[in-house]
């Protein structure tokens, strides 16, 4: 199908963002990579009255490693990340995930911001935020304020930002020597989005957990951290245990692909994997 | 709006609606129809298209983002031979019946290959993945994508080693 009529208008700086945005107020829809915004437009699932085209914002396309950590812009694409030696070393789950988000002509246009402020609940890049306890960066009339990546999900396309603020950055703490990651998600096909997926980043040490984050995604609503089943993997518990814990931490959804019970089931069959392969690694 | 932009090293100046999308575009107000249409939502590859010299879903880019790049279609690369090789095994291949998705699996494919050696076929697979065929069952694509990185990895190979023996 083909989008209904909306105008168009380019913003060149963050500032003049924000003021377009307070300007045209909720008819307006921030465009950032459109890999998500332009289907939706030409299913006609969302019709805006006007886009502000914030890609072209270079400011926001970066990525900085600083004795606090890594900074990613906003506007940073998949393809960059997939591409930095930066992230690979500072954040590898997150290069690792990048692999499983769609394909390579979407990856060359898609944003980590756009995904971030999008919150498909089957999107990898939420999960893997929750996993890295990653800060998110947002700028408003008001000024700048930080949002816990805990936080920032809140609901089916639903995040934390308000309608006149604007998603700029993703900052993530240096990774501590006994770092390790894990990433895994079940798809039909290759690019698909999962059917149930699993990101996780922790730290191990003399053969326990010290830290351990479990994202979930394509379980329920939003991207999910499994709470309770990572304090049992941290308090010495078993993977039964954990495994079972993960009925009390999702709430699973039907929907054409997958019933809530095969969803929990595939969630544990994934813990099981991942956390197993990370003890390994470890 | 008013777009200026290059397509297939031509300089474009043209007036368009900002919903109109990169596909609709290039078909329609310029007659570039070797891109295709699919499923407008960015699952089938049918419109795929370089922008930048990077590949992108034409159906996903608006015509008035791409106001000021470079856009390449499979029209440009055919007229410059730069895929000459691909086509041919393509067709050397039998790697196309109906022809709908031939021209975005062929940029798809270069985009791979491009990029130097010999990909494996899980390689190849994963690149074309997020392109459909619905006529061929891929074997033959993976096959005459394969040859051509050989081809083309032979050829960089022999032009070295006669580089080597006129030493």
């Amino acid at each position: 199908m083909k989008a209904a009529a909306f105008d168009y208008v380019r913003a060149t700086s963050v500032g003049e963002a924000l003021s377009l945005l307070t300007r045209h107020g909720t008819g307006a829809k921030l465009l950032a990579g459109g890999q998500s915004l332009l289907p939706a437009l030409n299913l006609r699932l969302s019709a805006p009255d006007i886009l502000i085209d914030i890609s072209r914002i270079d400011a926001l396309r970066s990525i900085v490693v600083s004795p606090s950590g890594l900074k990613i812009g906003a506007l940073t694409r998949h393809a960059d990340l997939l591409g930095s030696a930066d992230i690979a070393r500072h954040a590898p789950l997150l290069s690792r995930a990048i692999v499983h988000v769609a394909h390579a002509a979407l990856r060359s246009r898609g944003t980590i911001g756009g995904s971030l402020a999008n919150a498909d609940p089957a999107a990898e890049l939420p999960a893997c935020i929750l996993a890295l306890a990653a800060r998110l960066v947002a700028e408003g009339p008001d000024g700048v304020r930080v949002i816990p990546a805990s936080s920032f999900f809140t609901g089916l396309f639903e995040t934390a930002l308000r309608p006149d603020e604007i998603l700029t950055a993703i900052e993530i703490d240096p990774q501590h020597a006994d770092a390790t990651h894990g990433f895994e998600e079940l798809a039909r096909r290759s690019g698909d989005y999962a059917i149930v997926g699993l990101a996780a980043q922790g730290r191990r040490a003399n053969g326990a957990w010290t830290e351990l984050r479990l994202g979930y995604f394509s379980v329920g609503t939003r991207a999910t951290l499994a709470l309770q089943a990572a304090e049992i993997l941290i308090g010495g518990g078993s993977l039964d245990e954990a495994a079972a814990a993960l009925g009390r931490d999702l709430q699973p959804h039907d929907d054409l692909q997958a019933s809530a019970s095969t969803r929990l089931h595939l969630a544990r069959v994934l813990l099981r994997r991942v956390v197993t392969r990370m003890e390994t690694a470890a | 709006m008013n777009i200026t932009l290059s397509v297939n090293g031509e300089t474009v100046t043209a007036d368009v609606l900002p919903r109109t999308h990169l596909v609709d575009f290039l078909r329609e107000q310029l007659g570039l129809t070797g891109s295709h249409l699919g499923c407008e939502h960015g699952v089938c590859g049918a419109c795929t298209v370089r922008l930048d010299g990077d590949i992108v879903r034409g159906c996903l880019v608006l015509a008035v983002q791409a106001d000021g790049c470079v856009v390449e279609t499979i029209e440009g690369l055919s007229d410059t031979g730069e895929i000459a090789d691909l086509q041919a095994a393509f067709i050397a291949r039998n790697a196309l019946q109906c022809g709908f998705c031939t021209p975005a699996m062929l940029i798809a494919a270069q985009d791979l290959l491009r990029h130097g050696g010999v990909p494996t076929r899980e390689e190849i697979r994963e690149h074309l993945s997020g392109n459909y065929c619905r006529c061929t069952g891929y074997q033959a694509i993976v096959d005459a994508v394969e040859q051509t990185a050989r081809q083309r990895h032979d050829a960089v190979e022999s032009t070295a080693g006669t580089r080597e023996a006129a030493r």
